[in-house]
């Protein structure tokens, strides 16, 4: 177990491009971090930074209290899964899972022990003499998970563990990976693009995009206060609401007038509000028009016109809605406004 | 068959037809010819010829030369697949490596295999020239008398070392090729399981290059027997003498040379038992072979 | 000069830039294999661009001589034979007939054969499919006689139908072709069929074009292949105005016995020209090839 400290990364590749920029963060001992952004954003190059799989163009990265920019992927003591999950597909179960063991030249009673605890723990024990042609893609995960908790690593890397699965085992592979990692006590760092994995399974989430880190913060503060109009948009299903707007003494306007809330400056802004932090209220402040209500079963989400602009809200299922025209009143302490520029929260 | 295929009586007949009257004409009944050609004796002025049962085959399995060409025949095949083997995929464990050039040394390794078997004899002469050929000169330097064409072993050395040049390429494209289709993320999550560069090799690039090895071994064992021919005809300069010679030369040479039509085809189906048992072998390598998915 | 590098590890502090010596090492043993494939190739060249005098008294040297064109002269229009017919040039111009007709031979029986079974009722098609595969045990090697008497029977002793007809049968094309087919999404015939298309209509309107980078693929090993060619038709060509080049490679290196000055120039440019073709054609169409190569898996 170990704390993990990046400082200053950067991975500049030969031919000129800049996939990470200089990145600094720190990890807890037993904390569960998550980098998430877009495909290309460089979560995946940070990862196999750490692990070793990629050379460090600059800076500092420390595992435990050591210095491992130079150390072999083999000496980090750490254990990754993989998309494909990577299974040897040569080896049965029982030596995939014990493969790294063997190569650090731990007794073979010992192996054996481990394996089999591993694979109790993960519902394996029937299919340790299979290969891994026989398993089905569930099956796969859960050796590629053994293979990395038997390790007893100092950290554990996921990259996009869940990605090949459909959506019911996803679910149900979420909840044990958080459950196993909570018991074991093990530093993890995840890399997804799936933003509802990210906020269902972190201690921490680390927003990536186009090489730089977005925003670092708990699930909650990522999703009531984004730091920028980015974290806003990608994080949270449907996602946030971004309008235009204006300042203007000492209130923010919408639709050339109607004041929403009290705010501070002047000129153009850009508003921010999550769809279930708006209301249908005949007596509300703004016109929203219904174009289409998207039926979920628990809830409703009303898409739909607003100021002339793409508008989502977000109502429960006792309330009946339809296409056309209504009102709706947005809670004033859930307004975020972002610079209309930079799209960094003002 | 596809689903949906076309009921037209006549047309896929037609488009059989040329492969099949070119088959059965060339290819099976040469075969039977030569199957039922083995158990007659021909007299040698062409005046008809005799039943003479398995007299041809005990003759050739009694016979020391035969045996003795043989024997040469069996080194051969093993030193040429070894080697030609062995020096493709240390060739091709490299080349997937390295970044800078590797375009170009898969040119420079590869090129070979468009040179005809009887050229690459011709090269090999030209290596080993009695007056002048590098090769020789070198032999020389070490105080080695090399006499190709002359001395059994020096000739013998020759034409596997000039059939393994012939071959590597070959070799090298497919064991390159296997490389490249393992996927990448087993090779890190061994990179971070074994420190070792040889373990990971052994354990799991070897292992996951099985298929594509079998196949080549069964390749290779067919070129050594077949396809050397041109370069033994070469290297021998069509004199066979006491020289060494493969099996297929020896078809060649009693039935063209020495006019034994029942002796060479005896040794012809002996042949044609061979490639089936090896045809057999690599079917039951194949059913077994583990599909990696 | 402190200045500069002053300059340099103020903006990349971190980068290093080490020598694995590993990757030397890979390097090493890989210019090693080229050069073990490369330089009988360089020798041959280098001698023809000598004297065979000058060859013989100081074997290959790092010198290019002069003698190129004149050596290029003697291989492709002086006759090495009795009959005075089997120049450089015919010999080229019979490779490329033997290369080009046996490769588009194959092609055409073998994409042929494979269109029968892949997309036909035919009550016979594994039979058929047999047939063909039982070829892959009767190489030429082990029925050379009897192969050679029903060439003669039928009158094709030195004739280019006698050189090329008896190679083209393939169970290598078919099944290659056979393979590609089978994986050509089914939708495909029955939208053609909806679409009015018959057998010959889809072949050559649909399944021909989508074939083409496999025809590519296949036409460069076949003709390869069919270029190197050297039993059949030492056997089948015995009149000199039919040799071939790989053919006629035999005769050369008689050359080089006998006479008293061996003519290595000639007999080595004779040899490159032999080579240089088919080299060429791997070397260009590189990706084609190992794809078809590969992918056809005997």
């Amino acid at each position: 177990m170990a704390q993990v400290s990046l400082q200053n990364i950067r991975k500049i590749y030969p031919n000129g491009f800049e996939a990470v920029t200089r990145t600094s963060f720190d990890i807890a001992d037993g904390e569960f971090v998550v980098l998430v952004g877009p495909s290309g954003c460089g979560k995946s190059t940070l990862l196999r930074m750490v692990a070793g799989l990629e050379d460090i163009s600059e800076g500092h990265l420390s595992i435990g209290d050591r210095v491992v920019n130079d150390v072999d992927p083999a000496d980090r003591d750490i254990a990754m899964v993989f998309q494909n999950y990577a299974l040897y597909p040569h080896m049965t179960v029982r030596k995939n899972i014990g493969y790294g063991l063997k190569n650090r030249k731990t007794p073979a009673e010992e192996i054996e022990r481990k394996v089999v605890e591993a694979a109790k723990m993960l519902n394996l024990e029937p299919y340790l003499d299979r290969k891994p042609s026989q398993l089905s893609g569930g099956q796969r995960q859960r050796v590629a998970m053994g293979r990395a908790v038997v390790r007893d690593p100092a950290l554990f890397l996921f990259d996009e563990p869940l990605s090949n699965l459909d959506a019911k085992l996803r679910n149900q592979m979420r909840i044990e990976i958080k459950a196993l990692q909570r018991r074991l006590g093990v530093t993890s760092i995840y890399v997804t693009h799936d933003q509802v994995e990210a906020m269902t399974m972190a201690d921490r989430i680390i927003v990536l995009n186009e090489g730089r880190i977005e925003q670092v913060g708990t699930p909650a503060e990522i999703y009531h206060s984004p730091a920028s109009t980015f974290v806003a948009s990608f994080m949270g299903a449907p996602p946030m609401n971004l309008i235009n707007a204006r300042l203007e003494g000492g209130q923010v306007l919408v639709n050339g007038g109607t004041p929403l809330a009290k705010a501070p400056g002047a000129g153009a802004v850009t508003l921010g509000i999550r769809p279930e932090d708006v209301e249908l209220n005949a007596a509300g402040p703004l016109d929203f028009h219904v174009d289409i209500v998207e039926e979920l079963g628990a809830h409703r989400l009303l898409h739909g016109q607003l100021a002339e602009q793409n508008f989502t809200i977000h109502v429960s299922k006792e309330i009946a809605a339809v296409p056309g025209a209504t009102r709706v009143a947005l809670k004033p302490d859930a307004l975020r406004l972002f610079d209309v520029e930079t799209g960094k929260a003002l | 068959m596809k689903r949906a295929g076309f009921t037209t009586r006549w047309l896929p007949i037609l488009l059989l037809l040329p492969q099949l009257i070119i088959i059965a004409i060339f290819f099976y009944w040469p075969a039977a010819h030569a199957v039922q050609s083995s158990f007659y004796l021909q007299d040698p002025f062409g005046f008809g010829s005799t039943f003479v049962g398995l007299d041809n085959y005990t003759d050739l399995a009694g016979s020391g030369e035969y045996l003795k060409i043989a024997r040469f025949t069996l080194v051969f095949t093993i030193l040429v697949t070894f080697f030609s083997l062995a020096l493709a995929l240390l060739l091709a464990v490299k080349a997937d490596k390295v970044l800078r050039g590797a375009r170009s040394y898969r040119t420079l390794l590869m090129w070979v295999y468009a040179v005809a078997p009887p050229v690459a004899g011709f090269i090999g002469l030209i290596m080993f020239d009695q007056s002048w050929g590098p090769l020789t000169e070198l032999a020389r330097s070490i105080g080695w008398d090399f006499k190709l064409g002359v001395n059994f072993n020096d000739t013998a050395i020759a034409m596997v070392i000039v059939s393994v040049w012939k071959q590597v390429p070959v070799n090298f494209i497919f064991f390159l090729s296997g490389l490249q289709s393992i996927p990448k993320a087993v090779r890190e999550a061994a990179l971070i399981d074994n420190r070792s560069a040889s373990g990971r090799f052994w354990e799991v690039t070897f292992p996951l290059l099985a298929p594509t090895g079998f196949f080549l071994l069964i390749i290779n064992i067919t070129y050594a027997l077949f396809d050397t021919f041109g370069i033994v005809d070469t290297l021998v300069k069509g004199e066979p003498g006491n020289n060494p010679m493969t099996l297929v030369y020896k078809v060649y040479v009693d039935g063209f040379r020495g006019n034994d039509l029942g002796g060479s085809s005896a040794q012809s189906v002996v042949l044609m038992v061979l490639v089936l048992a090896l045809t057999i072998f690599q079917f039951r390598l194949v059913e077994r072979r583990i599909h990696y998915t | 000069m402190t200045d500069v590098t002053q300059i340099q590890t103020t903006t990349m502090p971190m980068r290093k830039f080490r020598i694995r010596w590993s990757d030397v090492g890979d390097h090493l043993v890989l210019i090693l294999g080229s050069l073990f494939m490369l330089v009988p190739l360089l020798i041959v060249l280098q001698t023809t661009t000598t004297t065979d005098v000058a060859t013989i008294k100081n074997g290959p040297e790092l010198v290019i001589g002069d003698q190129f064109g004149v050596n290029f002269d003697k291989a492709m229009f002086e006759a090495s034979g009795f009959s005075g017919e089997n120049t450089g040039m015919s010999m080229l111009k019979n490779s490329l007939i033997l290369g080009l007709g046996f490769a588009l031979g194959k092609i055409a029986i073998g994409m042929m054969a494979a269109y029968a079974l892949v997309y036909f009722r035919l009550r016979f098609a594994t039979f058929a499919f047999w047939l063909i595969f039982t070829t892959l045990l009767l190489p030429l090697e082990v029925r050379i006689l009897p192969s050679y008497e029903i060439a003669q029977k039928l009158g094709l002793l030195n004739s280019y139908s006698g050189l090329i007809v008896p190679l083209i049968a393939s169970a290598t094309a078919t099944f290659f072709f056979r393979q590609f087919f089978r994986s050509v999404p089914e939708e495909l015939v029955e939208a053609a069929r909806i679409d009015g298309a018959g057998p010959v209509k889809f072949f050559i309107d649909i399944l021909v074009p989508l074939s083409q980078t496999m025809i590519a693929a296949m036409f460069i090993i076949m003709f390869v292949f069919g270029w190197n060619q050297y039993l059949w038709p030492t056997m089948i060509t015995t009149e000199e105005h039919m040799y071939t080049l790989v053919r006629g490679i035999k005769q050369i290196t008689q050359d080089l016995e006998g006479t008293n000055i061996p003519e290595y120039g000639r007999a080595n440019m004779l040899a490159l020209i032999a080579i240089l073709p088919p080299v060429l054609v791997v070397i260009f169409f590189q990706s084609w090839f190992v794809k078809g190569l590969t992918e056809s898996d005997k």
